[in-house]
């Protein structure tokens, strides 16, 4: 069995109480840390870890600490991101529902590392249930006196508030989390300034996901080094897996990184193979915004390597052989799932959820949602293929926040390896309507399936 | 031009009140318009829409502007700027719950309930609308229904049918 930090005891009965948590060992990082440790020397350990936020950037959580300014009599903000809108991606749901106070735990050292007496979690409104859990979880500990005024003694005054979001995929972007949080509409900001430096009403911040601040717990409890020799490279511990689509047994998974892709699809200790005994067509490795990959580039390098749930391994070949790993969402289509209209799905999620500021963004989503419906239901044309390829390139890069370059990746990708399926839906209007394109050449090896870069 | 109903003057709670002013207590000195978002949803969920005279309301509640109101409830896709049935069965649509039939279950929806997307059913007990991705592809489709937002998971068609036949016996 593989070793898990996070989900370790998430099958103990009741763990989402307080005591049943700290029964099984909870809350010792909140008193290593605020008992023998200085805030700098947590920083440290987290840097040693290697730990790369889990929010989708794969940033090194430590070094985005250490950009914090620290000015005098300024407050200092954590914020934690729980506004999980990505496509495919579930986990930090998960984690909020079954083991609350391990995000909480973890909210305590962070914000004791940072310097920050206040501290958010930015929740997805959706999610009013684990806001529910959050709250109580929340005054569980503060009973216990683990939050609140003069923590276990120490001196360190910590106050954590959930705070709901209004729907809106756009406000997992850091700084339209940040104006969200101040009541506004969730309009990314100009960088720079970042966060770190003018982040929550003009405070310096640190943002981070559900994830990152739960694994600083093991970090704090078995020290930077340990956590570093799990993993692979400098894809270092564990990551979460939220694995949808169509497979055996989707869920949420506690993977240590550099797991072979195949072996997390088949293996009966993860999602155990394709549902319905189908074959495997595609997959995207790391939630909807990033690039689409046949079945075959999905499983192997273009070189014919087994690929690897890891930074390094899922991006290798850049985006003509590889995808991301974004936020481990991981989404398995078998053979029966036609690209175009996945294609076409997701792009009519952009364009509902780009706040509109940006108009590559605000007008390119709503172009290509509309090219893809047509091609999609029976109306396109041959040239609305690269038209589709050319609206994309005119997105990417040149919006204030990468909401758009997480638009225009999907469409680009998919027209990339799928370009034969594309043209499929132009030569045949009538029976793409109500067949599909099937498998075609997807699953076969390497060589014969990479296609040209366009 | 507003409906009759639109224009009803509104009355929060005491305990809408009170929620609310501990809302405000979360934030420093100054910053209460943060609370707007989560005294948005309290509101939505005491009169089950946000009318204008509510939001309006809320800007006095808050010390500001009435616009600051409207541009925010108009932005996130959770409030109702029209009123809804009792119970909004909301659907996610986005690609992984699509993958496992999110699309014939909104097309069954509409035939049960005999009304179209963001449509209110004659008795005034329920409407429905496909919604963007709610973290919770591994167990889609699902669907959620506010002030709670209580989720059902790995839905079919008979479960929805037995969903809303519990629904109509509340």
């Amino acid at each position: 069995m593989a070793r898990k930090l996070l989900l370790e005891h998430i099958n103990v009965p009741d763990i989402h109480t307080f005591d049943v948590y700290r029964q099984k060992g909870g809350y010792r990082a909140v008193e290593k840390a605020l008992k023998t440790l200085t805030p700098d020397e947590v920083v440290e350990e987290v840097k040693k870890s290697g730990l790369r936020g889990r929010g989708g950037a794969g940033f090194p959580t430590g070094m985005k600490w250490s950009f914090l300014a620290k000015p005098e009599g300024v407050a200092r903000y954590l914020v934690c991101n729980a506004d999980e809108s990505e496509p495919g991606t579930f986990k930090d749901r998960y984690l909020m529902t079954h083991i609350p106070h391990a995000l909480i735990e973890g909210m305590i050292v962070s914000s004791f590392a940072l310097g920050a007496h206040t501290s958010y979690i930015y929740v997805r409104g959706e999610m009013m249930p684990q806001i529910r859990i959050l709250e109580k979880a929340i005054a569980e500990a503060k009973n216990a006196g683990f939050l609140g005024k003069n923590i276990l003694g120490t001196g360190y005054d910590l106050e954590l508030y959930v705070q709901p979001g209004g729907g809106a995929y756009i406000c997992g972007e850091e700084t339209a989390l940040l104006e969200s949080l101040e009541g506004k509409r969730g309009n990314p900001r100009i960088k720079p300034p970042f966060p770190a430096i003018a982040g929550l009403y003009g405070c310096p911040t640190v943002v981070n996901n559900v994830e990152s601040i739960a694994a600083t717990v093991p970090i704090i409890n078995d020290g930077g080094d340990e956590y570093a020799k799990i993993g692979i490279g400098r894809s270092t511990g564990t990551k979460l897996i939220s694995a949808s689509g169509n497979l055996v047994r989707p869920g949420v998974y506690e993977i240590e990184l550099g797991l072979p892709v195949e072996e997390f699809i088949y293996s009966d200790e993860w999602c155990g193979g394709i549902a319905n005994g189908k074959r495997l067509k595609a997959t995207v490795a790391g939630g909807s915004s990033v690039p689409i990959l046949p079945a075959n580039l999905s499983l192997k390098l273009a070189n014919g390597d087994p690929r690897l749930m890891s930074y390094e391994s899922l991006s290798e070949g850049g985006f003509a052989t590889g995808s991301m790993m974004g936020s481990g969402g991981f989404i398995a289509f078998d053979e029966d799932q036609c690209i175009v209209r996945n294609t076409w799905n997701f792009s009519r999620f952009y364009h509902h959820e780009s706040c509109g500021q940006c108009s590559p963004c605000r007008e390119g989503t709503g172009w290509m949602e509309k090219v893809l419906h047509r091609l999609e239901f029976g109306h396109g044309k041959m040239s609305d293929i690269d038209l589709l390829v050319d609206v994309s390139k005119k997105i990417e890069g040149n919006t204030i926040c990468p909401l758009g370059d997480a638009a225009a990746w999907p469409v680009a990708s998919a027209i990339r390896h799928f370009r034969d399926e594309f043209e499929w839906h132009v030569n045949e209007p009538v029976k793409s309507l109500d067949t599909n394109y099937g498998l075609a050449n997807y699953a076969e090896p390497i060589a014969k399936a990479v296609s040209t870069e366009n | 031009m507003l409906k009759v109903e639109e224009q009803q003057p509104v009355q929060f709670s005491a305990a809408l009140i009170e929620k609310s002013e501990e809302i405000v207590k979360r934030y420093p000195e100054g910053k209460q318009k943060s609370a707007l978002l989560p005294i948005l949803h309290e509101v939505q969920a005491e009169l089950g829409w946000l009318s204008p005279n509510a939001m309006d309301k809320i800007a006095e509640f808050l010390s500001i502007e009435p616009i600051e109101v409207y541009e925010v409830a108009s932005f996130y896709s959770m409030y109702f700027l029209k009123p809804q049935g009792k119970y909004v069965l909301e659907v996610c649509r986005t690609g992984p719950c699509c993958l496992v039939g999110a699309e014939k279950l909104m097309d069954h929806l509409e035939k049960s309930l005999g009304v179209k997307e963001n449509e209110v059913t004659p008795d005034g007990l329920f409407s429905w609308r496909g919604v963007e991705c709610l973290a919770a592809c591994g167990y889609g489709p699902v669907l959620q229904i506010g002030p709670e937002y209580t989720f059902y998971e790995n839905l079919n068609e008979q479960k929805v049918d037995d969903l809303i036949q519990d629904l109509r016996k509340k």
